[in-house]
């Protein structure tokens, strides 16, 4: 498998602490890869450094072949982001929200207005395109979000805790979108801590206090771990973490 | 540069949607025209006074009507005697009183000299001095008609002319004042207010992850409110001329385009405060203190900035707002060239330079 992420040796220091030491790992082309960890483990240090929003202390690391460090500008062009707070405009309508997103791309008019309609039709949200965000139900919002995410067609998106505070059902249709998504060959890095959702992944990292502490498939892990559920691997693997929540 | 399009349109979609902010951008100058033009005035229009002429005669009548025609003063009753006076001051009444003592035409005929006797009511000392000051020149103007001037040669006359503003109007003061205080005040709290709202929402971190770039951003974000500010200041112009009747004397493209240097200079407090603010509330507070205060007291126009002790007054040299005030004071009112005003326009200039360097610096690439 082709990788379109590469790291190693990722060190990430905050004064004296290390949010993110040494994390080595690559993530191919077209995977799930899941980002596991309790509050404070260093996952958003990690993501937020393969994104361009962080420095990193040490290590190099290439996302879609473009360095880190000096090919910022690249990298950018060809990831998408969603971030843990709601990333959408609350008084613009579906469709300025879509148009927004794409046109800060670099997208054209053209382009925009055909891909709104797919994306409208794909979460069948077609009669609600001149509806205020603010005015639809959260899931709904936290669905959109990720379709403006990948509006431009990014090589990899970056979900940081895209389903936090979201029902069961809802989170199952946003797993489905992102099957979807990946079918169609986009790479997909998140972060979680909801366990079953860890299942929904090709292959995850689990990070305890700023190392990855394991990184494999779901079924391999669990193997590895004696256990029935990733619920239980991570509890192995997180009782002994010496920081706390924060 | 079609990027940058999508963006400013983006943002006036957040302006006018929003219904509040927007009753702020446009009520604000003009309640504040009509309320300094007309409520907070600080001519003296139609102060009551009495007249006690015990002469009686053909230059006491005229000098009184005179009196009685100014718009300063409203004559409330021609008293008989100097016992009604006291009583009438006592009461609160009247603000001032004149008397001609008896004889006056004839004195002044042949001696070429008459007294006439004001008293005012100095417990408010500026009110006082404003009234006497607009009698003596009544008085004066009564002289200088009459041709009793030209009679006296020798006789020496202070001429007084109050140049720029000849009637003592308010307008040409407060005018500059609240359009200092309106661009200052709409440029830096709705900028500040707009770019940390999109830290707030967690949007600034999609933003810096898109290829758009922070100078990009920064543009976008103070477009908006660069072509708002212009429009209110052509409302405050607007009215100031219309129902003021203020007369622009100077340039109106130097105006328009030293108040544009203004407006650039608030915009990069603006986006100052809000690179180290983190909430909106923050923000607004920042604005409103930081700003609005040091706008009020030490722009110049509520109180002389002259008059104030020496380390005030270094203060108030580092508020962009005084300098400002000082530009559009001599171009709109004195009707002075920019050869008179490059200095103020240079401190301006350098101001905003300064600012908006920092702040681009400070705008994190890279969310540290």
């Amino acid at each position: 498998m082709e990788p379109v992420i590469v790291t190693e040796k990722l060190t990430k220091k905050f004064d004296d602490f290390v949010a993110a030491n040494e994390l080595t790992f690559e993530v191919g082309k077209g995977e799930i890869f899941g980002f596991l960890g309790a509050n404070g483990a260093g996952k958003t240090t990690a993501m937020r450094m393969l994104c361009g929003l962080l420095k990193p202390s040490s290590g190099k690391a290439t996302v879609t072949g473009f360095d880190i460090y000096t090919q910022t500008e690249q990298i950018k062009k060809n990831i998408g982001y969603m971030s843990q707070k709601f990333s959408l405009y609350d008084n613009l309508t579906v469709k300025e929200n879509i148009r927004f997103y794409g046109g800060i791309y670099g997208m054209r008019r053209k382009e925009i207005a055909v891909k709104t309609d797919e994306l409208l039709s794909m979460l069948q949200l077609q009669g609600e395109a001149k509806t205020l965000v603010s005015e639809l139900p959260l899931g709904w919002k936290q669905k959109l979000a990720f379709s403006v995410s990948i509006v431009h067609d990014p090589s990899i998106v970056f979900l940081d805790e895209p389903t936090g505070g979201v029902d069961p059902v809802t989170r199952r249709q946003f797993w489905d979108q992102i099957y979807y998504a990946a079918d169609k060959g986009v790479t997909v890095f998140v972060t979680t801590h909801y366990m079953d959702e860890a299942e929904y992944c090709n292959r995850v990292s689990i990070m305890v206090d700023g190392v990855i502490a394991a990184l494999d498939s779901p079924a391999a892990l669990k193997k590895q771990y004696h256990s029935s559920s990733m619920q239980d691997v991570f509890y192995q693997l997180a009782r002994n973490a010496k920081r706390k929540a924060d | 540069m079609r990027q940058l399009f999508v963006f400013i349109r983006k943002e006036f979609l957040h302006v006018f949607r929003d219904r509040k902010s927007l009753l702020m951008l446009f009520g604000l100058p003009i309640t504040q025209i009509v309320l300094f033009g007309f409520a907070l005035s600080n001519e003296i229009k139609d102060s009551k006074i009495v007249i006690a002429d015990y002469s009686r005669d053909e230059v006491t009548r005229k000098i009184t009507e005179k009196i009685e025609a100014s718009r300063y003063f409203d004559v409330e009753e021609n008293l008989q005697s100097a016992q009604q006076l006291e009583a009438a001051f006592k009461k609160g009444k009247i603000k001032m009183a004149v008397i001609f003592p008896e004889n006056f035409a004839e004195d002044l005929l042949h001696s070429k000299k008459a007294t006439v006797q004001v008293i005012a009511d100095a417990s408010d000392p500026n009110v006082a001095t404003a009234t006497t000051t607009y009698i003596t020149q009544i008085i004066n103007d009564y002289n200088m008609t009459s041709g009793n001037a030209s009679m006296q040669p020798l006789q020496i006359i202070p001429e007084v002319r109050m140049l720029y503003n000849p009637e003592l109007k308010g307008g040409p003061n407060f005018v500059p004042g609240v359009m200092a205080l309106v661009l200052m005040l709409v440029c830096t709290m709705m900028t500040s207010v707009a770019i940390v709202k999109e830290k707030e929402l967690g949007t600034m971190e999609v933003l810096l992850v898109s290829p758009f770039k922070p100078l990009d951003i920064i543009i976008s974000k103070l477009t908006p409110y660069l072509i708002i500010s212009v429009m209110n200041l052509f409302i405050i112009l607007i009215l100031s001329v219309t129902i003021l009747d203020l007369e622009i004397k100077g340039n109106i493209f130097l105006l328009v385009f030293e108040s544009i240097l203004f407006i650039l200079t608030s915009l990069s407090i603006g986006l100052f405060l809000s690179i180290n603010a983190e909430t909106q509330q923050a923000a607004m507070m920042g604005s409103m203190m930081g700003m609005m205060l040091p706008t009020l007291l030490l722009t110049g126009f509520m109180f002389p900035v002259e008059n104030m002790p020496l380390p005030m007054q270094w203060l108030a040299n580092l508020v962009p707002s005084r300098w400002y005030f000082i530009i559009i004071k001599k171009v709109m009112l004195k009707g002075l060239g920019f050869s008179s005003v490059w200095k103020e326009s240079l401190i301006l200039i350098s101001m905003t330079i300064f600012l908006f360097t920092i702040s681009l610096r400070k705008f994190k690439i890279r969310l540290e």
